[in-house]
């Protein structure tokens, strides 16, 4: 069994602060505006499939990524 | 009066009167035959207009430094002599020659000076401010709500950022209308205009000045206090950096967004379909700010070659400046669809009106805020309006895009 995650990439990511907009509860950030994922960024269902692949297409930095991982 | 520009990829004027008013075809034409356009105008310069490419010369912060940021050299270097001034100016010069970090500094000094800023910049931080916006939007309509006429520019969008920043500094609001003036003296009508240019720049640092020996003597809860109050390595942050970064946000934080208020309410403006969306789906409001942000972003950086380098075969040596052309990037059609037209609901949008990298624009957060607040406030009251007429508006441009003079009509 894979399950998909989003991850976001600290490298990239500049504090630009369009996933947390665009995908509310999914992402968190900090007071700098640098995102993590919430939890394990575990993608439950086709919802929030979708709603990461929004937060890919968004991304200026290009630092969101949906992975397949082994469960 | 400049020569007339024949090729806008070796011969660009982005001072002309046309680049000011219509860029969007100019861009078209210069993304369409190569990745890097040239002129020798304006103490010269190289322009990318392709998506990938602000892209990729952004994220090289090795060869394209930010030591200068400004896209047009007016000035003389900040460590050439200066024989006409006095003795005490010339040391003040010297010891302010920290020019207005983070925006025009390199790491390591942009990794503190950034970390500095950005928490009173994050989206809860300047949350804040929105009830103040709101309620200053409102004053500003009820001026002119019986009129039914208005300058959605001068009477609207210009009043918003001044105020508000000035709040967060803990500066009296009775300064706006300097600032304003201020800011326009050198970024905007200074940039062609060496003396004015110079005059705002010395204005706002010895205001500033002043303002930091007063918050040292008298605290408060606004950001000046807080940049004194700040440590960086168990030593508090050095005083003329403090004074450089305020200098930045007055600069940076006025005329950028109110640039982008001014579009916003001159596309509405001609766009009822728009309007009525945004009326009936209140909710739209956060995506409609980043597409008319991506459609007319206004503000055109600059980075300074720092060693010879050659970019997709173009050679550019070093001392050489190259604009940074993030609102030609927003309308790549390698990137975006349709990218000429307004759809309020776009749904993969990676502008870069804020930049990309390492200079994302700190205030971006501050920017989104008022942007949606204005345009929220504005139809609530205004809902039905028009260009008084639209060949009568006039915009500014070169580093910061926006209309400047815009008659609006509206049932009294």
């Amino acid at each position: 069994m894979t399950v998909k995650k989003v991850t976001v990439d600290s490298e990239k990511c500049q504090g630009h602060n369009r996933c947390y907009a665009m995908a509310p509860g999914m992402f968190k950030v900090d007071e700098y505006g640098y995102a993590t994922p919430r939890g394990e960024g575990t993608l439950a269902g086709q919802k929030d499939i979708e709603l990461a692949q929004r937060a890919v297409e968004n991304c200026p930095e290009r630092a969101i990524e949906i992975i397949e991982v082994e469960d | 009066m400049a020569e007339p520009v024949k090729d806008w990829t070796t011969d660009y004027d982005i001072f002309s009167r046309e680049y000011i008013k219509d860029p969007f075809p100019i861009w078209d034409d210069i993304r369409g035959k190569c990745p890097v356009a040239h002129t020798d105008r304006w103490g010269g310069s190289f322009m990318p207009t392709r998506y990938e490419d602000l892209f990729d010369i952004a994220k090289n912060i090795q060869t394209y430094s930010s030591r200068n940021v400004l896209v047009a050299d007016v000035m003389p270097a900040p460590d050439q002599e200066r024989p006409e001034l006095t003795e005490d100016e010339q040391e003040l010069v010297q010891q302010y020659n920290v020019g207005a970090p983070p925006i025009t500094s390199d790491p390591p000094v942009h990794t503190w000076a950034r970390k500095l800023l950005l928490p009173p910049f994050s989206v809860t931080s300047v949350a804040r401010y929105e009830q103040e916006t709101r309620e200053l939007c409102n004053e500003l309509i009820d001026a002119v709500i019986k009129n039914g006429r208005a300058d959605g520019a001068v009477d609207y969008a210009q009043q918003i950022p001044p105020r508000v920043i000035a709040s967060m500094l803990g500066i009296p609001k009775e300064m706006t209308a300097t600032f304003t003036e201020w800011v326009r003296g050198f970024l905007e009508l200074g940039l062609t205009d060496p003396e004015l240019r110079e005059q705002s720049a010395r204005s706002i640092f010895e205001f500033m000045i002043g303002q930091v020996q007063q918050r040292k003597e008298n605290p408060g809860d606004d950001l000046i206090s807080y940049l004194l109050k700040a440590e960086v390595d168990g030593a508090p942050v050095p005083e003329p950096h403090v004074v450089g970064t305020c200098f930045l946000l007055l600069v940076a934080g006025i005329d950028t967004t109110w640039s982008s208020i001014g579009s916003a309410i001159w596309h509405l403006a001609q766009h009822p379909e728009h309007r009525k969306q945004l009326i009936e789906e209140p909710a739209l409001i956060d995506n409609a700010v980043e597409e008319l942000l991506r459609a007319y972003s206004p503000v055109t950086m600059a980075r300074y070659v720092a060693e010879d380098t050659e970019y997709k075969g173009c050679p550019i040596s070093e001392g050489s400046k190259v604009l940074m052309n993030f609102p030609a990037a927003n309308r790549d059609p390698q990137v975006f669809e349709h990218p000429d037209e307004v759809i309020l609901d776009r749904e993969k949008n990676p502008h870069i009106a804020f930049g990309v990298g390492i200079h994302r624009c700190a205030g971006s957060n501050l920017a989104r805020m008022e942007m949606k607040v204005s345009i929220q406030e504005w139809l609530k009251r205004i809902p039905d309006y028009r260009l008084e007429d639209p060949d009568a508006v006039t915009w500014a441009g070169g580093q910061v895009r926006g209309p400047r003079k815009m008659g609006v009509v509206f049932p009294s």
